[in-house]
């Protein structure tokens, strides 16, 4: 287990300083505060779901979140969902899909290559929430993650 | 002979371009008498209106039509491509049944089609009709829900299931107009309009232009029920409300993802009875939860238009005999399948952890559709079927099947007291799905493939209920039915239920391939499937083979031998007479 977390953390070290380098301001980011999937919501109802006092808290503060990536729009881009559980359907590109309610919308600081939907990641980076409208793609999001990173672990 | 060979030249200019002209409605397609229904014209090339000559059984096609149709100079298509004029006229009717040939020439284009319009019997047969639809009900999930729930000793069933006592049967072709395979909403459209129509598409022909609203329409069951009747609507289902089955009992547009739109359409025709899930696309994008792109609220334009609200299983008990008209949404999405709702508290049931099921919605439906002393329309669909047969998580389907047999049994009660009632079970389409035997655990070997059994060393699976409650107190007996897929993506085979939620066989890599999920890989006995699909699909797919429907009561007689899927609509607007001569 010590060789993984040391392997872990020298990967994220090496990731993060190459992330970095356009933004000396995130190089010394710190790690902000955890946030899981099932501590999103404080109340899920037919009528609408509220966001839990700890997103609400953390709004506008530096917060950390560990999931998968879904399937991108395109190989590159400025964004991308992040989800629970690896995806089997792309939410953009599948003409069933629906948006299920455990996502983030990760807005990057600097573009990225995106990896494998089944490699676990942490995303880092400043919450928002509230009604937000892609002015690109039109779509509609709740809570999103700006200004983010986001290492392999 | 010059003229034949002037032609035959024609056609072969046509049949090299890309696409022919075309009319909707579509050569043989079969309309209800006084039903509405656009006609339009697509031409190949931009001509000018004098250019255009539309005749209807050899005359100008305005005296017939009784309208006169918008020319439309120039129909464009994605990034502003030029696909030639057309012409389009909305909402016409034709009263007199009989056959219409229809030709249309513009230049060197021609084109004919016969219509088949169709008056009904002048009295209705039934009062009441429920039409039962298991979403992608095929034989092998009848059979494994009939030994999962019934069981089986010495190769007879111990029971039957509610829909094997159903009288009349027939085999129905499912196949879209684009297509030999099917989707929900097409074939639902054909079941509730009486035409043909393509992948994806509700209540419309699906015309060349890119908007989704725009298609060329055609009258639903629901709205003909509206327009000729004075009976109530019910639409029952487990999934979103806006999901294509029940959306086609009163929508209209080529593409079933409109569900935000669909929302609309329900008001429009204002069913009396609406239960199930989909509640994201009723509240404005500002709550959390909402998947619409505008900030309608649907609950408040619902409840201002007379409808009262429920949104778990005791707001709808308490609602279930009161007056007016009801909206009853359980679920933000579709709604969780039985085996995770009742049994393993799976899926999202920790988050809407007080859902009906679907006999408790299609009783609350009955209860207050059969208020209305000039009977009703009632559409109930046991939707996850199909959700659960995609993923190619059998016991899941099953286990729902059984739910969908119960639904029938409370209609069957409900026809015992109120005999004037028609009864359809069907299913839109099927799966590529068949029972082959069982898996036994107690055979030798770690190999789980060794412990597949076929033929006589299949035996007899273990399934018990001893709580009477129709489904097997577990799924996971050591010998169990085996069910496999004929299609799929890549996978790892189990041999097992999935009981820490519902299987997710493939996931999309980053070339956009599906690839085995390796959730699955470590599970004991685990082997790798190769799919057989193009790597772009995520799941099983609908098979093309036909679907059985049965039916029961006044009007069941219709159903006989191979149908279209088209068809059963003709035989539903008959039973409750829509395309009398006195209605029109």
């Amino acid at each position: 287990m010590d060789i993984f977390s040391s392997l872990y953390l020298s990967r994220r070290r090496l990731i993060g300083a190459a992330v970095a380098l356009p933004f000396t301001a995130h190089a010394v980011r710190a790690a902000g505060a955890l946030l899981s999937f099932d501590e999103l919501y404080g109340k899920f109802g037919v009528l609408g779901l509220e966001f839990s006092d700890k997103v609400k808290r953390l709004a506008g503060q530096e917060i950390s979140m560990k999931g998968f990536m879904a399937p991108p729009l395109k190989a590159e881009a400025q964004f991308f969902v992040l989800t629970e559980v690896p995806m089997s359907l792309c939410p953009f590109c599948s003409s069933d899909a629906d948006w299920p309610d455990n996502i983030v919308v990760v807005y990057l600081g600097e573009k990225q290559t995106f990896v494998q939907p089944r490699q676990t990641i942490e995303v880092r980076g400043t919450l928002e929430y509230g009604s937000w409208t892609d002015p690109e793609t039109g779509f509609v999001s709740l809570l999103r993650i700006r200004q983010a990173e986001y290492f392999a672990v | 002979m010059r003229m034949l060979l002037a032609a035959f030249a024609a056609t072969t200019i046509l049949a090299g371009a890309a696409q022919a002209t075309t009319v909707y409605p579509l050569d043989r397609a079969t309309i209800l008498a006084g039903s509405p229904f656009d006609f339009k014209v697509e031409l190949n090339k931009q001509v000018k209106p004098e250019d255009v000559k539309v005749t209807v059984n050899g005359q100008d096609y305005k005296t017939v039509l009784g309208g006169e149709a918008q020319f439309i100079e120039l129909e464009k298509g994605k990034e502003d491509k030029a696909l030639g004029s057309a012409l389009l006229l909305r909402g016409l009717k034709i009263s007199a049944p009989g056959a219409y040939k229809i030709e249309v020439s513009a230049g060197d284009e021609t084109k004919s089609v016969t219509w088949d319009v169709y008056e009904t019997a002048a009295q209705p047969k039934a009062k009441n009709i429920i039409f039962l639809l298991g979403d992608g009900l095929s034989v092998a999930h009848r059979t494994a829900a009939r030994i999962m729930s019934k069981g089986m000793t010495e190769g007879k069933a111990n029971g039957r299931l509610n829909m094997d006592d159903l009288d009349h049967m027939a085999f129905i072709g499912a196949s879209a107009t684009n297509a030999v395979a099917t989707d929900s909403a097409n074939t639902m459209s054909a079941f509730m309009t009486g035409h043909k129509t393509a992948v994806n598409a509700l209540g419309v022909y699906a015309d060349r232009t890119p908007a989704a609203l725009d298609d060329p329409r055609v009258e639903t069951f629901g709205e003909a029920v509206r327009r000729t009747t004075k009976k109530s609507i019910g639409i029952v289902a487990t999934s979103e409300i806006e999901d294509a089955t029940p959306a086609a009992v009163v929508s209209h547009t080529r593409s079933r993802n409109e569900k935000a739109d669909i929302v609309g359409m329900l008001l429009e025709v204002k069913p009396e009875v609406i239960l199930g899930g989909g509640s994201a696309y009723f509240l404005g994008k500002e709550v959390a939860g909402s998947k619409r792109k505008d900030n309608q609220d649907y609950i408040k334009l619902f409840q201002d238009a007379g409808y009262k609200l429920a949104t778990d299983k005791n707001e709808l008990a308490a609602n279930a005999s009161a007056d007016g008209n009801l909206l009853g949404l359980f679920h933000t999405g579709n709604m969780d399948v039985t085996l995770d709702r009742e049994f393993l508290k799976k899926g999202t049931v920790e988050k809407f952890p007080n859902q009906p099921g679907l006999v408790e919605m299609t009783k609350v439906a009955l209860d207050r559709l059969s208020k209305n002393p000039d009977g009703f329309f009632l559409m109930v669909e046991g939707s996850s079927i199909d959700k659960m047969s995609h993923p190619l998580d059998w016991d899941r389907a099953v286990i729902d099947t059984i739910e969908f047999d119960k639904a029938i049994g409370l209609a069957r009660e409900f026809q015992k007291a109120h005999p004037d009632t028609l009864i359809v079970v069907t299913g839109d389409h099927t799966h590529g799905v068949s029972i082959i035997g069982t898996v036994d655990d107690e055979k030798p070997g770690t190999e789980m493939r060794e412990k597949v059994g076929t033929y006589a060393e299949a035996g007899f699976p273990n399934y018990k209920d001893e709580n009477g409650d129709g489904y097997p107190d577990k799924v996971d007996v050591s010998r169990r039915l085996f069910l496999s897929a004929n299609n799929g993506p890549d996978h790892y085979e189990t041999f097992r239920p999935k009981l820490d939620g519902p299987f997710v066989p493939a996931v999309q890599n980053e070339k956009k391939e599906y690839v085995a999920n390796e959730q699955y890989k470590d599970v004991p006995g685990a082997v790798f499937v190769q799919g057989n699909l193009p790597k772009s699909s995520e799941s099983g797919v609908h098979a093309v083979d036909d679907v059985v429907l049965q039916s029961a009561g006044p009007g069941a007689e219709g159903f006989h031998g191979y149908m279209e899927q088209s068809d059963v609509y003709r035989v539903l607007a008959d039973t409750f007479a829509l395309g009398a001569k006195q209605t029109n």
